[in-house]
């Protein structure tokens, strides 16, 4: 039970991180109906940002807090130099350029930062463990996670359904010219959401980064996941990618932590593990199949489109 | 029959001429490894070619196509690991499996409509990607070694640089054949205007569904075959094969080369895998350039590299 209340938060965790990469990669696709694949290139930069600055000021907040406006930055650059002529082009053009763009920052990164990779040592305040149950000791630093990504999601549904520029988000969604039409600078209000979209795939990846390692490509399955996320809510809804990432993240965490002992009971435990860590990586798959042949459009498809 | 000596019509023959004479020059030139090199390049060309028929005449932009190479390669290794080396009994196995799961991901897949389509064949594309990985007996995450290659009992001779070389060949200008007079029936007529406008193919009365999961099988079957001659020449197969990226540079090819035309696909192949061997031959991190190279073709060279060729014939 205890086992099972723990791979439930590290499901949540997973599953908020996800989310942070997902809200990004929705809102870009809602708004200015591009797929991004480079996204999770932000997600590595984002953690690539805040080793090298945690290094240089030998804190992991400070490094952390600098890496968000760098990574904005970085989304704003991208955004002008290479994507803003992609908005009118096919979805096919913009997998390939986008895909050009991963080949570029992966390789970008190897040249800057070393193929070694680089990892992030926890300050001691969140090394500790806290007693969440009695007898349930969880890390402090996985909690954080958590609770950072519940202050994300909050501020991200404040954002896009309380204020002026979320009412113009989602606007623009609905009607872009209509939006332009009223006086409104459409190209500011892009740039602004993706650069949005790249502080908070940036803040996943480096929020993700001590409890593994920051590493080049780092940021592909994880956008492959997010991306599962967005199709199974719904491409373009905040709310469905919220309540997709969850899904995702507690199937892949139950999945992982429990398939092996299920399988262990019919095959020898090797074999188990090996077809455990095929089956488990499948389930979201499988899972986004059976959501897109029963709803082809996702859980909560966007109005107006 | 005149051909007329257009552009597009002279660079095709040099290039197919080019393929034909290779192992004339790796021979002369006592380098053996451009052989090798060029059989990439063909059977590359042809899984290219095989999206090139639901990508670029269909409209589906399958995300998963490097899927059919895993299929097709791990029929063989599976195989041959078992000690069935006969080409005989593997190839069409291999190419038959293809289709069957061509089947499948189609018939659901079709379903859904531009990026859905994408993200599904995606994820159909990693779910195989992850039975690779879970095939412990066969290698698990890091492959299986092939221990013989096909046997044809005779003729072809695989183990044979030059005759594995021009088997490829012939394959892929069957394959290029086929195309060519698919694309033209009746059959490429709905396939092509369903990708311009399915709703209106429909009114007038075909099933485009039906049509457009036929191209989609074929498509695999004829992937899976390259599968087949990619694990052979490689002599392994592992689940990296059909790694999500491998899908990317497949459908990289079939645009750089020239979507909807019938040589696109080859010299898109030839293209990045000639541009891949020169420019990491130049430096380690060859893909830094690669990678803005793609942008820029995006941005700029639309049409590929046979449009490029079709424009410069219309100007003259």
């Amino acid at each position: 039970m205890i086992l099972f209340i723990e791979q439930i938060l590290n499901g949540v965790q997973i599953g908020l991180l996800l989310f942070l990469l997902a809200a990004g990669l929705t809102l870009v696709f809602g708004i200015m109906d591009l797929v991004n694949l480079a996204h999770g290139s932000l997600y590595m930069m984002g953690a690539y940002f805040a080793a090298v600055l945690t290094k240089l000021t030998g804190s992991f907040f400070l490094g952390a807090l600098l890496a968000l406006p760098a990574a904005l930055l970085l989304g704003i650059v991208v955004e002008v130099v290479a994507l803003r002529s992609l908005y009118s082009r096919d979805h096919l053009d913009q997998v390939l350029a986008t895909f050009g763009l991963i080949l570029f920052f992966n390789e970008a990164a190897q040249l800057v930062f070393g193929v070694a990779g680089m990892t992030i040592p926890l300050p001691e305040a969140l090394q500790g463990q806290i007693q969440i149950l009695p007898g349930l000791p969880y890390p402090t630093y996985r909690f954080v996670v958590v609770a950072v990504g519940l202050i994300c999601a909050l501020f991200l549904y404040w954002l896009v359904a309380r204020t002026r520029v979320g009412m113009l988000i989602r606007a623009g969604a609905s009607n872009r010219e209509m939006v332009g039409a009223l006086g409104i600078n459409i190209a500011r209000l892009y740039t602004l959401v993706f650069g949005l979209g790249a502080a908070l795939a940036a803040l996943a990846g480096l929020m993700a980064a001590p409890i593994t390692t920051v590493r080049v490509g780092m940021g592909e399955n994880i956008l492959i996941l997010a991306f599962v996320v967005i199709v199974i809510g719904g491409i373009g809804s905040v709310r469905g990618a919220f309540v997709a990432a969850f899904l995702v993240g507690l199937l892949d965490t139950v999945g992982r932590a429990f398939l092996p002992d299920i399988l262990t009971l019919f095959i020898n435990p090797i074999q188990a593990a090996s077809l455990a860590q095929g089956l488990s990586s499948m389930l979201i798959y499988i899972l986004m199949a059976l959501v897109l042949v029963v709803r082809p459009a996702g859980l909560f498809p966007a109005p107006g489109r | 029959m005149a051909l007329k000596l257009t552009p597009t019509r002279v660079v095709a023959a040099v290039v197919l001429a080019g393929f034909a004479l290779l192992p004339l020059y790796a021979e002369i030139v006592g380098n053996s490894f451009v052989l090798s090199l060029g059989t990439r390049i063909l059977v590359m060309a042809l899984a290219a070619a095989s999206l090139n028929l639901i990508l670029g005449y269909g409209g589906m932009v399958s995300f998963g196509h490097a899927a059919y190479l895993g299929v097709g390669g791990y029929v063989v290794g599976i195989l041959a690991y078992h000690g069935v080396t006969s080409a005989w009994v593997q190839w069409p196995i291999a190419v038959g499996l293809s289709a069957v799961v061509a089947l499948v991901i189609g018939a659901l897949s079709l379903r859904t409509r531009g990026l859905y389509f994408i993200m599904i064949t995606l994820a159909f594309a990693q779910m195989i990607h992850y039975v690779g990985v879970g095939l412990y007996d066969y290698g698990g995450d890091d492959g299986l070694t092939l221990n013989a290659r096909s046997d044809f009992g005779g003729l072809p001779n695989l183990d044979s640089r030059p005759q594995f070389y021009y088997l490829c060949f012939a394959l892929l200008l069957v394959a290029l054949y086929l195309m060519y007079r698919l694309v033209g029936s009746r059959f490429g007529q709905v396939i092509r205007g369903s990708k311009s406008n399915d709703a209106r193919m429909h009114a007038i009365g075909f099933p485009t569904m039906r049509y457009r999961l036929a191209a989609f099988v074929i498509a695999g079957a004829v992937c899976g075959l390259a599968g087949v001659l990619l694990a052979n020449q490689a002599d392994f197969i592992s689940p990296a094969t059909m790694h999500w990226t491998r899908s990317g540079d497949l459908i990289v090819m079939v645009v750089l080369g020239g979507m909807g035309t019938l040589m696109g696909p080859v010299y898109g192949a030839l293209t990045v895998l000639a541009l891949e061997e020169s420019l990491s031959s130049l430096t380690h991190y060859w893909k830094i350039i690669f990678g803005p190279f793609l942008v820029l073709v995006v941005l700029f060279g639309r049409g590929g590299i046979a449009g490029l060729i079709s424009r410069w014939e219309r100007r003259k």
